[in-house]
């Protein structure tokens, strides 16, 4: 069993709900990171999304294209993330750790050079935005060899037919983007998340998490208890975005909304 | 080559290239397009309207035009010129955003988004977006908003709307980044008219398919000229539809040799150049797999070209395949090779050509000498230089 399949059938044993974190690696500068996943945990998070920074986000919106922009100043590419998964590993064996990001770094530095350095670190699943499962066989493979998921993104406009390849071809979870458009845009129809999910459930064994358009403990809340996780990213980097001169400001800001998603996803209330 | 090419496969792959690499979110739209670019290239009706626009509203066939006194001074191979800076908005551009749009308008699309570099493409695009009344958003890079003003004027009274595009490098990748954002969040009503043979299957095969009139047309009027095929074919390649326009319906026939010029900006040497053929790796950008200007960590690389047009990391997959088979060679040019190409064909045959033909016209300079004096050379001479007349005169030190 991965690391993702462990967690995720703990929570389930636990009838709890997984709150997912989503952070560019080195956003604002490349020290602020490692310390910031270990306090993330603390505040309750049970996977971490980490953004491999890209120059070219297309499917993202300005506030995490801007992280990415923050993070390559620092030159924060896919070698420096891995090292900060490895820094990470140090003190937390069990939390299971997430790349996002985009193709290209991983092409250039080769799939199987890729999966083995993602091994070594403890990487437990990745996220390729622009690798759609029908291209994904080779990356796949070489990953689920070395018992790490790769996760696939769900669109609103998704049909049956979709979810079950990516049922077919992903591991760990699958990753339902709730709304159209890039990250970080517009509010979020409950409703149709909750009809689109039950859906998506008929035609996956794999949990579902939900993100795009979370920005507080009440859609956490609403959205726990009809997804298995709750991805939480643009919110979070708003709070870096917002405090660039003061970083010890952002990161008490990120762990009060994260502690205050946790919260709410927990109660009965 | 005794086998029929018949490049992409069913999921658009050039060998290893090309390919479908984008966001879950666009997939239903890919395969819209894909669906309804099938149906209409088998369709007579379609065909016979996107025919009488080229003939009535583009002005084809544009003329291959044997361009004597210049190859007589250069003293080798025969110069014919296809002269697509004769086309209606000044460049091949237009043969693709006719085509589009008509496949726009029967997917029923009511808005038109593009991309655009030197902005011939977005006038092109703004073009049939006014003539079929649908509404028009262009994104340009803010630093090609600003070289190149004129066509941001024309796209504006066209009636678009232009989109400076402020991250990133701020030139051609970014507004494309843009672009693919804009369709992400209006897939139900918007077309994307992706300007070069590059982005996600259909984009490359079917952007190739609306410029191989080029090379059709060419490979008529060089039989019916000089009873004969040519024996080398000359274009710029930046995103590489021009090239591939021309070059695709000589594919088969082995004589023929076929040069892409890359632009060598500075030099290929000074690493600020856009020839990732000549100089980069395969990667995947924008939607497909191919060769690419990026670092060791995979972040793309800024460019640069004297020309707007050109200043692209990544190029046309189709091209990264011909290059690897071998079955074209492709070369650079710098900024100053470029400018004498431009002069050259302006003094010597009164055109002048667009910066980024330039190229293919500084390329045929040093080709036609090593050839003989019976051998054919076409080079497509795929834009005007009118919207290239204020960056000549800033490099030249005149106040215009």
């Amino acid at each position: 069993m991965s690391r993702l399949e462990q967690r995720f059938a703990a929570l389930n044993a636990a009838g709890r709900k997984a709150l997912i974190p989503f952070i560019t690696a080195g956003d604002p500068y490349p020290e602020f990171t490692v310390p910031l996943l270990h306090e993330m945990v603390k505040a309750g998070a049970d996977v971490i999304e980490l953004g491999v920074p890209f120059s070219d986000p297309m499917a993202d919106g300005p506030v995490i294209q801007r992280a990415s922009e923050r993070a390559l100043e620092h030159h924060v590419g896919l070698r420096k993330v891995l090292d900060m998964v490895a820094a990470f590993r140090r003190d937390d064996e069990k939390t299971p750790i997430v790349l996002m990001g985009y193709l290209n770094p991983i092409e250039i530095m080769g799939y199987e050079n890729f999966a083995n350095a993602a091994a070594r670190v403890g990487v437990d699943g990745v996220l390729t935005v622009d690798l759609p499962p029908e291209e994904a066989e080779d990356c796949v493979s070489l990953l689920k060899a070395r018992n790490i998921d790769q996760i696939f993104l769900l669109a609103p406009n998704s049909d049956a037919k979709r979810v079950e390849l990516m049922d077919k071809v992903g591991s760990g979870y699958l990753y339902y983007v709730s709304l159209k458009g890039v990250t970080g845009a517009g509010h979020l129809n409950t409703q149709d998340v909750e009809q689109k999910l039950a859906m998506i459930k008929q035609h996956t064994r794999l949990p579902v998490g939900v993100g795009f358009g979370v920005k507080d403990a009440k859609t956490a809340k609403i959205l726990a208890e009809i997804a298995d996780g709750v991805v939480v990213g643009s919110a979070l980097i708003s709070k870096i975005e917002a405090n660039q001169d003061d970083p010890e400001q952002a990161r008490s800001e990120i762990i009060e909304l994260l502690s205050s998603m946790r919260q709410a996803m927990d109660s009965d209330a | 080559m005794t086998e029929h090419y018949n490049m992409p496969d069913e999921r658009g792959h050039f060998g290893p290239y090309g390919g479908i690499f984008v966001a879950e979110t666009l997939m239903p739209a890919i395969n819209e397009l894909n669906e309804a670019y099938q149906k209409y290239m088998q369709d007579a009706e379609f065909q016979r309207e996107l025919d009488a626009d080229l003939q009535h509203y583009v002005g084809r066939p544009s003329p291959l035009y044997y361009a004597k006194r210049w190859s007589e001074a250069l003293g080798g191979a025969q110069i014919y010129l296809k002269r697509e800076d004769l086309n209606h908005t000044g460049a091949h551009k237009v043969n693709n955003t006719v085509g589009q749009a008509l496949l726009a308008k029967r997917m029923g699309k009511k808005r038109i988004i593009a991309e655009t570099g030197a902005g011939q493409h977005g006038v092109a695009t703004a073009t049939v977006a006014a003539r079929l009344g649908l509404e028009c958003v262009v994104y340009m890079g803010a630093v090609d908003v600003e070289r190149q003003a004129l066509n941001v004027y024309r796209m504006k009274l066209l009636g678009a709307t232009v989109v400076p595009v402020e991250s990133g490098s701020r030139t051609l990748k970014d507004a494309l980044n843009e672009a693919l954002r804009d369709w992400v969040t209006n897939i139900d009503d918007t077309f994307y008219i992706i300007g070069t043979v590059a982005g996600p299957h259909p984009y490359p095969a079917m952007v190739r398919d609306f410029q191989t009139v080029i090379g059709r047309e060419a490979k008529q009027q060089c039989l019916d000229m000089t009873g004969r095929l040519p024996d080398a074919l000359v274009a710029c390649v930046g995103g590489g539809s021009n090239a591939i326009g021309l070059f695709y319906p000589f594919i088969d026939d082995a004589s023929v040799k076929m040069y892409g010029v890359e632009a060598a900006g500075d030099g290929v040497e000074t690493g600020r150049h856009s020839a990732p053929l000549c100089a980069g790796k395969p990667g995947v950008l924008h939607g497909n797999r191919t060769y690419l200007m990026a670092d060791e960590d995979g972040e793309i690389i800024e460019t640069h070209s004297i020309s707007a047009g050109l200043d692209y990391p990544g190029v046309g997959p189709e091209h990264a395949w011909l290059k690897d088979t071998g079955r074209a060679e492709y070369v650079n040019i710098t900024d100053d090779e470029a400018l004498e190409g431009f002069h050259a064909l302006t003094r010597m045959e009164g055109i002048i050509p667009a910066l980024e033909s330039s190229h293919a016209m500084a390329y045929a300079m040093k080709l036609a000498p090593t050839m003989s004096s019976e051998q054919i050379m076409i080079v497509n001479l795929s834009g005007r230089g009118d919207k290239d007349m204020h960056t000549m005169a800033q490099r030249e030190g005149i106040k215009l």
